[in-house]
């Protein structure tokens, strides 16, 4: 059972939460992530680590209400908690001094690039941020991720902030006129991700993506989230979450996200239905589970040895 | 009830009893468990039956050496609760080993019952005893010796970790198990589905280890959450047993295997059995829907046949096995094959896919197959499958389920550095003490011997407890 010490809104549909997690505080690095159940019925699902302070043992996630689980694990509160939290899980970003790196961030996808925008930045590299939301309100962290660039330039579909357009714009500009740009990250929605990897293509900067594919375990046992990369599969739980993006195979990715969208959009609509009685369901699973950790620890003293 | 026993040889003519077990078209519809288990009156038929041989070879064919004589005479005499004792000193999960031992390899291939007509049903009998010893709730606690201030850490949940837990903790040790998932029981609770071994079962077991003192902690992953060396030298565990299983699956490595349709049996077992998909939407887990469509599983052994039982069970139209040797080759338990025949599924022996056909959206249509016959032994003893020439063929399918084996978990070798491994990964250890490379280290089960049974995997459990004790008292304690 994981406490929640803090949880606010970061933007609409999204929020941060503190989670006490003081294992995964102590060892985790950035591009890892966590797999979370919510009760025990629930299903399990990745988030990345954004942020987290060894000295709390807390770890920050940012959740993006999309479907059933994370709309409801943004249902809950500080003071509420987390039946299960695993980790940290995949590999580390690779961090180096690469020169200048141009970190790309379409919605959520900001959250997941912020913790390895820091430690590029602390490795010694030029950061180059560019922030895509779809609107204004959907640009995320978007002070945090200035702090550690030395440029950040905001794109929004609509126009409502920043250059109207798409995170590839400046990227192909910079590239265009000549600018120095020795490596790429991007992460966001697949289609973003794939069109960041054509523009750097014909250019040849090495570009890494994270993917989100469906995962289950996160420890290799199951293959669900596996991935066509350099027309080899790979787990992208321990083989990844990040790639080459030149060699990922971004049709497959986005064929197999969509597999269980009929059993989705039916645990959304139940969801939406009743709320209230899912997160009292979290409530009492991990209330049940506290309980029973109170219970283990006391009968652990009584023990006749 | 002795004085009335039959002669001996009167017994060898007496049936073997067989097995209460639900309807097949009633219990293909849902996860109930399929057998019922002996009654007393049943139970006490089979166990006379037993020649109480001078030098019994049932004890000799099975891997711990379960007193099978001796615990089935003390069903015979109708002390139910001694019989269970009697298995528990050497099997501390009798009534998982009961259901899903291979017995027909094992204490009841050597039975001399078998040469003249059935073997004694041994794995029947431990079933009952260790069901009996539940139901009337007195199973007892073996004594726990006084703590020798010593602590061991076990990295693993399933039948190994769980068997050398009991051991040290019995000896005066202090035992943590970490799982890297939610739930404690390894392939018990995420692979073995829940008619074939109820969960209630494994958790019943787990509760007696707690109870018994041993500490659990799930969601910590190995080699990820905290290393052996932090186990060791930061959180102050003596000694260290791996047990981690072979968990990862294989695949054919054959085109299309990323249509959407195609998955690992981990994968598919693990979402129905872990994580309940078959209760959506009452369960938030998805899964591939299987009503009226056709399914088939490639391999032979336990893990497709569960596949396949359970798409039947999920409403499957059609359920096959497309195996690429033939029957005699199956490695799974007979018992299971008899199930799973009567269930309906559908056997292709010496059929194996070459490619996977998907439609426009990457949805799963179609395996194109290959006749395959057989030729040489391999290393495995087992005659090689060659393909025929020409013989291709196309399967219409919507699920195809990979369950062709598995391979060494490598989370802890790779986060270890000074650990020993052979060749495909798998951890080398001593086979008397289960030590490895590591000083303190010890490892048994699956991820010693790759994909091999759950009595296996327990009696590793039992020596390398027996090997760590072994060793702490040779070691001088830090703390002790
Ligand atoms: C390594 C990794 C890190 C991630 N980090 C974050 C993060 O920091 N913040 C964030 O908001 N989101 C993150 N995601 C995405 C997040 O896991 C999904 O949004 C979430 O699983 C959706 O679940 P749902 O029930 O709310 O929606 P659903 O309705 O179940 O699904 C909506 C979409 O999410 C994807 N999805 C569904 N189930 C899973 C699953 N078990 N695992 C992965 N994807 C799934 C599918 O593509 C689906 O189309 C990450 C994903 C991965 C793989
Ligand atoms: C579907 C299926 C059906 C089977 N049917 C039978 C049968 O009928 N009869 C039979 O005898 N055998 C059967 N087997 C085989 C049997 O289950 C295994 O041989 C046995 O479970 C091995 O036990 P183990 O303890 O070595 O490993 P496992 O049972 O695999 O347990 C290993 C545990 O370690 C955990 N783990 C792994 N890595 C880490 C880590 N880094 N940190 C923390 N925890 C970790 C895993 O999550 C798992 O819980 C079957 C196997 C499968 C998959
Ligand atoms: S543990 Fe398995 S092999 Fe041994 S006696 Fe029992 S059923 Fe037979
Ligand atoms: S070998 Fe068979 S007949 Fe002999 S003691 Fe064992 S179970 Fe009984
Ligand atoms: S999530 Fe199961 S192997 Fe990656």
């Amino acid at each position: 059972m994981f406490p929640i010490r803090e949880s606010r809104p970061l933007a609409p549909g999204v929020r941060l939460f503190r989670i006490v997690a003081p294992r995964i505080a102590r060892k985790r690095q950035a591009g890892q992530f966590v797999i979370v159940r919510l009760h025990a019925d629930g299903e399990r699902i990745p988030l990345t680590i954004a942020d987290s302070d060894a000295a709390a043992g807390t770890i920050t996630l940012i959740v993006q209400g999309i479907g059933k689980t994370t709309k409801l694990m943004n249902s809950l509160a500080a003071g509420d908690a987390i039946l299960d939290v695993v980790g940290p899980l995949g590999r580390a970003s690779e961090v180096e001094r690469f020169g200048t790196v141009a970190v790309l961030g379409g919605g959520v996808g900001a959250a997941i690039a912020y913790p390895t925008a820091v430690a590029l930045g602390r490795a010694g590299n030029e950061v180059l941020t560019i922030l895509g939301g779809r609107s204004r309100e959907l640009v995320l962290l978007e002070a945090e991720l200035a702090a550690v660039s030395a440029e950040l330039v905001v794109t929004t579909d609509d126009g409502s902030y920043g250059r109207r357009g798409l995170v590839t714009g400046p990227l192909l500009e910079w590239l265009e006129s000549g600018r120095r740009i020795d490596r790429v990250l991007a992460i966001g929605p697949v289609p973003m991700m794939r069109a960041v990897a054509e523009v750097t293509r014909p250019w040849a900067v090495p570009t890494i993506v994270s993917l989100n594919s469906i995962m289950v375990d996160g420890t290799g046992m199951c293959g669900g989230c596996r991935v066509l990369v350099g027309g080899e599969s790979r787990f992208a739980c321990v083989d990844g979450p990040e790639f080459d993006a030149h060699e990922v195979d971004f049709a497959v990715l986005a064929q197999r996200n969509a597999m269980y969208r009929d059993a989705e959009s039916r645990s959304l609509s139940d969801f939406l239905a009743d709320p209230g009685g899912e997160v009292e369901k979290v409530r009492h699973d991990c209330r049940r589970a506290a309980a029973r950790e109170e219970e283990l620890a006391t009968s652990l003293v009584e023990v006749p040895r | 009830m002795t004085a009335q026993r039959p002669s001996v040889k009167e017994r060898v003519k007496l049936p073997r009893q067989p097995m209460p077990e639900r309807a097949a078209n009633a219990r293909v519809r849902d996860f109930g468990e399929v057998n019922l288990g002996y009654d007393a009156a049943l139970a006490l038929a089979e166990a006379v039956r037993c020649l109480e041989c001078a030098s019994p070879k049932c004890v000799g064919g099975c891997p711990v050496g379960v007193k099978v004589s001796e615990f089935v005479a003390l069903v015979a005499a109708g002390d139910l609760l001694a019989a269970a004792a009697k298995v528990r000193e050497d099997n501390a999960l009798p009534a998982v080993t009961g259901r899903v031992c291979p017995q027909e390899d094992q204490c009841e291939g050597v039975c001399p019952l078998g040469k003249r007509g059935s073997p004694l049903a041994v794995g029947h009998l431990e079933r009952f005893v260790a069901d009996y010893e539940r139901r009337v709730g007195e199973i007892g606690l073996p004594p726990i010796a006084a703590p020798t201030g010593r602590s061991v850490a076990i990295v693993g949940s399933g039948p190994a970790g769980l068997s050398c837990a009991g051991d040290l903790v019995q000896r005066g040790h202090r035992v943590r198990v970490f799982e890297a998932l939610h739930e404690l029981g390894g392939v018990l609770v995420y692979g073995i589905p829940e008619f074939r071994l109820p969960k209630e079962i494994v958790r019943q077991d787990v509760e007696s280890l707690a109870a018994m003192g041993v500490e659990f902690e799930t969601n910590v992953v190995v080699g990820k959450t905290v290393t052996v060396d932090e186990l060791m030298r930061e959180e102050g565990y003596d000694a260290v047993f791996l047990a981690t299983g072979a968990g990862l699956p294989r695949f054919l490595g054959v085109p299309g295997e990323h249509l959407n349709g195609v998955c690992s049996a981990n994968e598919f077992l693990t979402r129905v059995n872990l994580m309940k998909a078959y209760r959506f939407p009452q369960a938030d887990e998805p899964l591939f829907d299987c009503r009226g469509r056709d399914v088939a599983v490639i391999g032979g052994g336990n893990t497709a046949l569960d596949s396949v039982r359970t798409a039947l069970r999920l409403g499957a139209r059609r359920g096959s096995i497309l195996y690429r040797r033939s029957r005699e080759e199956m490695p799974g338990r007979a018992e299971e094959i008899h199930h799973a025949e009567q269930e309906g599924v559908e056997f292709q022996f010496l059929v194996n896919p070459v490619e996977f056909v998907g439609d426009e959206a990457g949805a799963l249509v179609a395996a194109r197959c290959q006749r395959m016959e057989l030729g040489e032994p391999d290393d495995s003893g087992r005659r090689r499958p060659l393909p025929i020439p020409g013989s291709e063929f196309e399967l219409p399918l919507a699920l195809a389920v990979i369950a062709v084996g598995t391979t060494a978990n490598p989370i802890v070798q790779s986060t270890t550095p000074d650990l020993a491994t052979r060749r495909g990964g798998y951890i080398a250890a001593d086979p008397r003490t289960l030590a490895t490379s590591k000083p303190g280290v010890f490892a048994g089960g699956d991820i010693v011997t790759g994909a091999a049974t759950v009595i296996l995997a327990m009696g590793a459990g039992r020596t390398a407890a027996a090997g760590i004790h072994e060793y702490l008292d040779a070691e001088p304690g830090r703390r002790a």
